[in-house]
């Protein structure tokens, strides 16, 4: 069946049909065709954001809490070009959004017009794909394309730019099954490759599943899978900053997050295994360390969807193309088939070596004195709420380092970090986006006080929709992060990583009728997290802790896994040798 | 652990640009793009080379099957064989295209390119510039008293040597194509 109607009316009808149920935007001239269709309707909810960047997040935090597409809509130029810091952020993190530009009428671009933009020029290398839509009769077919494009293979944000004399225009509606796309990426893994991984798994005396966001983008399936496969073989299971939650933190063999920030036998292990098993990881630098001493003993394996992540930093022994979930049920399938073998003596083993790493109980830290230690708030944080079916956001710096580590994730679709592009002013609008998405659930961002300012304006948007988020910030009046690094590398100048200004957040919080909380001891802590959960609406939760704590472990630049700090007593002065400095 | 081998105050190196011990013998590649005739492909292609820091040694585009939308992009490019790999499964997520042919590798193929040159001259040296162009089978398709233009056609290495030797006769301009190629044998 095909119809007319305006492209403008298309626009929303193309959003009905793919189920879209919410969208976050600001208008502005070139859009507002599409925002008067969106007044004349209810079957989509439009959030509007107080900053076109806050849409995008909100997006993705949506997107990556639901499983489904976040959709943006904003307006040209300014609108366009604010958007881009999300769409660079969901394309390195793989979330796939949507986010329509409205653009200048097709007869003026090119012309300097007012709020003017080359939309899809800008947003070109920081997308999956975009589109610039000329003919109204296109733009349902280009809409469904779209949706289709974002989720299917890697997912990633997608950019229709939309004229508005196109938004005007009268053309035909096209259905979503009449579109036609070549775009299909392969899911299913090569079964010889699978099978050699299966037999690698058999005789493995060392093994490791490394598990990364890939598994959280598969869908709940994939994770299920991965459950299964990892109780089935007993290895150990560790993940990367986007991976947590595919498998929980409470069960038996997770090994604790990896990384330049991760866990001591997490890293250790990575270090010493012999088989290791990367499903839907990308060897990503904060990952691995010195490449040249990577995992030096070990035969790898790679599952990932996108060919471009295989051999791109490190050589792969096993590499497997295809979708987590897919690749995971064939792989249970050949294993199960072949008598479940494992070498359960070396493994065994294995686990001892590994249980000898886990007594150095890298995390510990010790809460005295009067002074909130990072560390005890997100303990106290973790133990006040994980019975709660909670979801959690942050920002980027120390505190989403403590808080992927002092935090545990039973399932995935309930940690929202900016891991690739480390987006500071990512957390608090994705709380929205994901709040949006759940609204029952607890959602709750742990940030810093600095990140958070970068976004603050959507305080304005959790109380205009009465977005219960609860702002965890953990406020040390630094730029933790990067105090720590002049700490340790630039003889500690602290070159501006301070702010001589901070608001009185409680203050800040009434002035746009939120609830604010401020708390300096630790006594009084349990008390204020308590206050906090109980009240319905907007907190914004001052937690002032200790000024100079630095986050440990940590694996220097330029050092392997096994040559990590572990906190207040290791040798930091001398940890990091000047060429290790020129690196980030 | 020996630290990285990096000079003191060198800034050139970061964590990025690290890479593991893959051959470091640059290859020379060239590849045939499929892709969808939209606005914006070229563009497309371009960007990742800008953006990921490979090589273009030549790059040729047009419009193959008029019917099909389809253009064809050829290019030659440079690189270790991690980052020609890299370049193909970069080339290979870009929506539009779709496929992409490395001839270098896939068997026997023919690369040509067709150039334009000027040259200016007098007495023997003009004598010898036309006499050199017969040698490689180069056509007049321009002439004035005092100049030639030539047309050749051959493989980047034949036109480079014409190039050569023009050089001291009076060459004064060149407009080349860029390198067409395709493979060998019956099918495509």
């Amino acid at each position: 069946m095909t119809k007319a109607m305006t492209g403008a009316r298309m626009v929303v009808q193309a959003l009905i049909d793919q189920g879209v149920d919410t969208v976050f935007g600001y208008p502005g001239g070139a859009v507002l065709p599409i925002y008067d269709e969106i007044f004349q309707q209810n079957s989509i909810k439009h959030v509007l954001v107080r900053h076109e960047q806050g849409a995008v997040h909100a997006a993705e935090g949506y997107a990556r809490s639901t499983g489904k597409p976040g959709v943006a809509l904003v307006t040209s130029g300014p609108g366009a070009t604010n958007a881009v810091t999300g769409l660079t952020d969901a394309l390195m993190d793989s979330i796939p959004i949507i986010v329509l530009t409205g653009q200048v009428p097709t007869f003026m671009i090119g012309s300097d017009a007012f709020q003017e933009a080359d939309t899809v020029g800008i947003t070109r290398p920081c997308t999956k794909h975009n589109w610039l839509v000329k003919e109204t009769d296109k733009l349902s077919a280009v809409m469904h394309e779209a949706f289709h494009i974002a989720t299917s293979g890697r997912p990633g944000p997608v950019v229709i730019d939309i004229p508005k004399d196109v938004q005007f225009a009268t053309g035909t509606y096209t259905e979503a099954r009449q579109v036609e796309t070549h775009y299909n990426p392969q899911v299913k893994g090569d079964m010889e490759m699978i099978t050699e991984l299966a037999a690698a798994m058999e005789t493995a005396k060392r093994p490791i599943f490394y598990t990364g966001g890939g598994v959280i983008n598969s869908g709940p399936a994939a994770s299920q899978l991965l459950r299964e496969l990892v109780t089935a073989t007993g290895f150990p299971i560790t993940s990367t900053l986007m991976g947590l939650g595919c498998y929980p933190a409470s069960g038996d063999n997770w090994i604790g997050m990896l990384g330049m920030h991760g866990l001591y036998e997490a890293n250790m292990a990575m270090h010493d295994c012999d088989l290791m098993i990367n499903i839907g990881a990308r060897f990503d630098d904060r990952i691995t360390g010195r490449l040249d001493a990577f995992s030096p003993k070990s035969k790898k394996a790679h599952i990932d969807i996108d060919a471009s992540s295989i051999n791109k930093v490190i050589k792969v022994d096993i590499p497997i193309l295809g979708d987590v979930a897919h690749v995971l049920e064939d792989l249970l399938k050949v294993w199960k088939a072949r008598g479940r073998k494992t070498d359960k003596e070396n493994v065994q083993k294995w686990w001892h070596q590994i249980n000898d790493w886990k007594k150095i109980d890298c995390l510990k830290f010790e809460q005295k004195g009067k002074v909130i230690k990072p560390q005890y708030a997100l303990s106290r944080l973790e133990e006040l709420t994980k019975k709660h079916d909670r979801y959690i956001c942050t920002e980027v710096g120390q505190h989403q380092m403590w808080a992927a580590q002092y935090l545990g994730f039973e399932d995935p679709n309930r940690w929202m970090t900016s891991g690739g592009l480390g987006t500071m002013g990512y957390g608090f609008p994705a709380s929205i986006g994901v709040q949006m998405g759940h609204p029952d659930a607890l959602v709750i961002n742990v940030a810093g006080e600095a990140s958070w300012l970068m976004n603050m304006q959507e305080l304005g948007t959790a109380m205009q929709y009465g977005l219960p988020v609860k702002q965890f910030i953990l406020n040390n009046e630094r730029l933790g992060m990067v105090r720590q690094w002049q700490e340790l590398l630039h003889g500690e100048r602290y070159s501006s990583s301070w702010s001589e200004s901070l608001p009185d957040f409680v203050k800040l919080a009434e002035a746009f009728g939120a609830k604010g909380i401020i708390c300096d001891d630790p006594a009084d802590l349990d008390d204020a997290i308590m206050e906090m959960l109980n009240h319905d609406g907007p907190v914004l939760f001052d937690c002032l802790v200790e000024k100079h704590e630095n986050c440990f472990p940590m694996i220097p630049s330029g050092k392997p896994h096994n040559e990590m700090l572990l906190g207040e007593n290791a040798d930091v002065a001398n940890a990091i040798k000047s060429d290790g400095a020129v690196m980030v | 652990m020996s630290p990285l081998k990096i000079k003191k105050g060198a800034t050139s190196h970061s964590a990025y640009d690290l890479r593991p011990n893959f051959s470091d013998k640059e290859e020379r590649h060239t590849l045939a793009v499929l892709v969808e005739n939209e606005p914006g492909v070229l563009a497309r292609v371009i960007g990742l080379f800008a953006g990921r820091g490979y090589n273009i040694d030549s790059l040729t585009v047009a419009e193959v099957d008029h019917l099909g939308h389809r253009s064809r992009i050829t290019i030659v490019t440079t690189g270790t064989p991690q980052i020609i790999t890299q370049i193909k499964a970069q080339l290979g997520r870009i929506v539009d295209v779709h496929a992409v042919n490395d001839l270098t590798v896939e068997g026997p193929s023919v690369e040509r390119e067709l150039a334009l040159f000027k040259v200016s001259g007098t007495g023997n040296d003009r004598i010898e510039a036309i006499r050199l162009a017969d040698i490689f089978r180069a056509s007049v398709v321009d002439s004035t008293l005092e100049s030639f233009v030539f047309e050749i056609t051959g493989t980047p290495e034949k036109i480079d040597a014409f190039a050569d030797l023009m050089q001291p006769l009076g060459l004064q301009e060149i407009a080349r194509t860029g390198v067409a190629a395709l493979s060998r044998g019956a099918v495509a």
